[in-house]
């Protein structure tokens, strides 16, 4: 575990005390599942898109490509009756397929990320209302794919079936990112693209493979979130996904200069998000002021640490 | 003997590891063009610099017209009438002539939005134009313009400003001849209206045709200064490399065994009308000379696979190879130690550990994970055997020294047991000891069997550690010289041609 984890770490664990403290109910298992529910929705994205904000770039299409592979897959499971397999297969495929088309534009093209995923997002929001005609889909009875919502919004041993699923991507993320020859490649790009690419690492590729990671993470979680809601509504599901994913990754210590940044960290930082909205939710704070709580205490976070920063380099040119 | 416009005595200037100026002398007098020569870090750039108010002296003495003066920075070196022309120009492409004439002072029209006066801009831009005979359309955008057309925009710029001392470092390096030509003319009428003109040049033609006295530096110390009649190429080349190169380790002739490498009608990006063959022999150093900008860096990039080929055949044992990227010259045994080191060379965020596997990881891997205890001993041996100092080998590779990053960037290819291996000034901004070190490496890899290049501007080191040196003018090769007629003068000369 690295410093800045145990920083985020800390920070959750004192925020998840305050809450508990003002409110009894923080602690009651319906809010712990609802809350569990929501930081293995957003978790899973978020880590996609953290790892797309290690090699340096940005994704900001997940929240359009939730809401076009959930319309999809209400089309296919209830309108064009195709079994849950296929279904599942087809929706994980496009996601992986959209996030390799975005890689291709930004590694082979050398088209800035910011522009290539803003694009995403306003191409796949038209198109996901397009296609449902602009009316919301949903998935009915449920007939003949019961394992799939099973599978996306139910319940293992009382943990919500969205946090089981974030804990496995989790582990294989921290794999991947932190023990992987294609993760060290990572890393090295996103801290200095030029000298990897004088050590012989294939830069546009490892830079390629992290835009599909995050469109693969994010048709996971369009499937998740499409039976949770039960319903999708093509202008607005998904909304502002990208934005918290972001916000996730930056809390949970990933520098939007690339090369920096844990698996672990973004977890706890999707997490601490959640915990923010919830404590809105259970102090009566107004709920219209739930985005401005996140920002307020994001906003603090990043001054403290950049004054924690400040202050342990001073000391350390003192010492010397 | 009147009072010269410029006088600095005495500068002496020193950074980490170097004295860079150790008490030089330079006068400078109005209406004079005077030509500063020297070799690569004999002290040219840093007497300018610090001229030019970029950096302080250490010690020692700047008058102009006799009144001693301080400089705190390039705003005050410019109110005292210096300008230097660098050749990077600082100005910016997508403003027009006449905005970066006036970039930073612009003139307004005043009131609360100190909205600019364009009109006057344009007007004032196109007069300091005809002051020096030259016909820009003051509206083009900067990017449109040629080289040499920027370069006078650059004059042009300096001259609004009341420059009274023009100093231009290697101001024809991107200029065809014909529109150096016209450069020198324009020079020779500023000399006529009094402006004092300093002329850092590597080409010695140049300073023959157009200065009035050439100042020769050599390792941050007066060299010699030649009147207007007395600069000749043959005195210039003795003065720049006067000195005794003690040669402690004298070697036999290397037994020129069969090529490894072959390059065969090379060009590079930079000089795509030149065309280059060499051959690289197992178990030699093979030098490479030359003055900044002679295109050595882009031979060993084009080889390396990290920089643009034109056209050309590299070939290793006789078999040519397809190299379009680092990494196909890697799997052939072919690696650079890349000259901009922070850059190219090292990712300094990272560990020593993993800056020295970055280019071989997956021979400590199974399924794509990566065996930690094998690379973390594999590193342990590697840093050794280097001797890179370093706290552990977690340090990231940023809090090293200059010499330990080399080694690290060192551990990085010999863990490949390159087939050839290619130094691209490997000592830079290395100390002395490790210095010696690196060059006993590099020895040591050429005994081992490897065919090593080495570029570097250090004349002492080509002449003592290369087994031959090729050197290079303008992007051609201009000789290549065996290891009994390698001396300073032998290179210089064709260093210059």
């Amino acid at each position: 575990m690295t410093r800045k984890d145990l920083g985020v770490l800390l920070l959750f664990v004192v925020l998840c005390v305050i809450v508990a403290a003002a409110s009894p109910q923080f602690l009651s298992v319906a809010n712990l599942q609802n809350v569990g529910r929501l930081v293995g929705t957003y978790g899973i994205f978020s880590i996609g898109v953290g790892i797309v904000i290690m090699t340096g770039g940005i994704d900001l299409s997940v929240g359009s490509i939730c809401a076009l592979l959930g319309v999809l897959l209400s089309m296919m499971l209830v309108e064009w009756g195709w079994p849950a397999g296929p279904a599942l297969a087809a929706v994980l495929a496009l996601g992986a397929g959209l996030g390799a088309a975005h890689g291709f534009l930004i590694a082979r093209l050398r088209l800035q990320p910011f522009i290539v995923t803003l694009c995403g997002l306003l191409l796949y929001r038209g198109a996901a209302r397009y296609v449902a005609d602009d009316s919301t889909k949903g998935f009915g009875t449920g007939e003949g794919f019961e394992w799939l919502r099973a599978a996306a919004a139910g319940h293992v041993a009382g943990v919500p079936m969205p946090f089981v699923i974030l804990c496995v991507i989790a582990v294989v993320a921290w794999l991947v990112v932190h023990r992987s020859v294609y993760g060290r490649h990572l890393i090295a790009v996103g801290h200095n693209e030029e000298a990897s690419r004088y050590s012989g690492v294939r830069t546009g590729s490892v830079v390629a493979v992290a835009y599909v990671i995050s469109g693969l993470l994010a048709a996971v979680s369009a499937v998740i979130i499409a039976f949770y809601t039960n319903s999708v509504s093509p202008a607005s599901h998904g909304n502002f996904y990208e934005l918290y994913a972001i916000a996730a990754a930056v809390v949970g210590g990933c520098s939007l200069r690339g090369g920096e940044g844990t698996v672990l960290g973004i977890v706890i930082g999707a997490a601490l998000l959640q915990v923010l909205r919830n404590l809105v939710n259970l102090l009566d704070i107004p709920s219209s002021l739930d985005f401005a709580v996140m920002g307020a205490v994001i906003l603090a976070g990043a001054i403290a640490d950049q004054v924690i920063a400040r202050r342990s380099r001073r000391s350390l040119v003192g010492r010397r | 003997m009147s009072v010269p416009l410029l006088h600095m005595s005495a500068i002496a200037k020193r950074f980490p590891g170097v004295v860079a100026l150790d008490g030089v002398d330079f006068n400078l007098a109005a209406g004079e063009i005077v030509a500063l020569v020297g070799e690569n870090g004999a002290g040219k750039s840093t007497l300018m610099k610090i001229l030019g108010g970029i950096i302080p002296a250490d010690s020692g003495a700047i008058h102009i017209n006799g009144t001693p003066v301080t400089m705190r920075g390039p705003g005050d070196a410019a109110r005292l009438g210096i300008a230097v022309i660098h050749q990077e120009r600082e100005l910016i492409d997508t403003l027009d002539v006449a905005a970066n004439v006036f970039l930073g002072r612009e003139p307004t029209r005043g009131g609360p939005l100190q909205l600019l006066d364009r009109r006057r801009m344009h007007a004032d831009a196109e007069q300091q134009l005809a002051r020096i005979g030259v016909q820009i359309p003051t509206r083009t955008r900067l990017g449109e313009l040629s080289a040499a057309q920027q370069q006078l925009v650059s004059i042009v710029r300096a001259l609004s400003m009341n420059a009274r001392m023009l100093i231009l470092d290697e101001p024809t390096s991107s200029l065809t001849s014909t529109d150096a030509e016209r450069l020198f003319g324009v020079l020779r009428d500023l000399r006529r209206s009094g402006t004092a003109i300093v002329y850092i040049s590597h080409r010695l033609k140049e300073i023959e045709m157009l200065a009035d006295r050439a100042v020769v530096l050599r390792d941050g110390r007066n060299a010699g200064t030649l009147a207007r009649d007395a600069i000749s190429h043959d005195r210039l080349v003795q003065l720049m490399v006067g000195r005794v190169v003690d040669r402690a380790s004298p070697r036999v002739e290397a037994s020129a065994g069969p090529a490894v490498l072959r390059i065969e009608r090379l060009r590079t990006g930079r000089y795509p009308d030149v065309e280059i063959s060499l051959d690289i022999h197992r178990a030699e150093v093979l030098g490479i000379a030359g003055l900044v900008g002679a295109g050595r860096t882009e031979l060993a990039e084009a080889i390396c696979g990290v920089g643009p080929r034109r056209s050309g055949e590299i070939l290793l044992d006789g078999q040519p190879l397809a190299i379009h990227s680092a990494r196909d010259a890697i799997r052939h045994g072919i690696c650079l130690v890349p000259e901009d080191r922070r850059r190219c060379g090292v990712v300094g965020a990272m560990s020593v550990r993993e800056n020295v596997t970055l280019p071989a990881l997956w021979s400590y891997a199974r399924l794509g994970l990566i065996g930690r205890s094998a690379e973390a001993s594999a590193v342990r041996r590697m840093t050794t055997a280097l001797t890179v100092k370093a706290a552990s080998i977690e340090s990231p590779v940023a809090t090293l020294s200059g010499g330990n990053q080399q080694k690290v960037v060192l551990a990085k290819w010999l863990a490949l047991r390159p087939r050839v291996i290619v130094f691209d000034e490997p000592t830079q901004g290395v100390d002395v000891g490790a210095k010696a070190e690196i060059h006993r490496l590099i020895r040591a890899l050429a005994q081992e069997g490897a065919a090593v290049v080495m570029i570097s501007s250090d004349m002492e080191e080509i002449v003592a550690e290369s087994d031959r040196v090729a050197v290079m003018h303008d992007g051609r090769i201009t000789g290549v010289l065996p290891r009994s007629r390698c001396t300073p003068e032998s290179i210089m000369q064709l260093a210059v041609a």
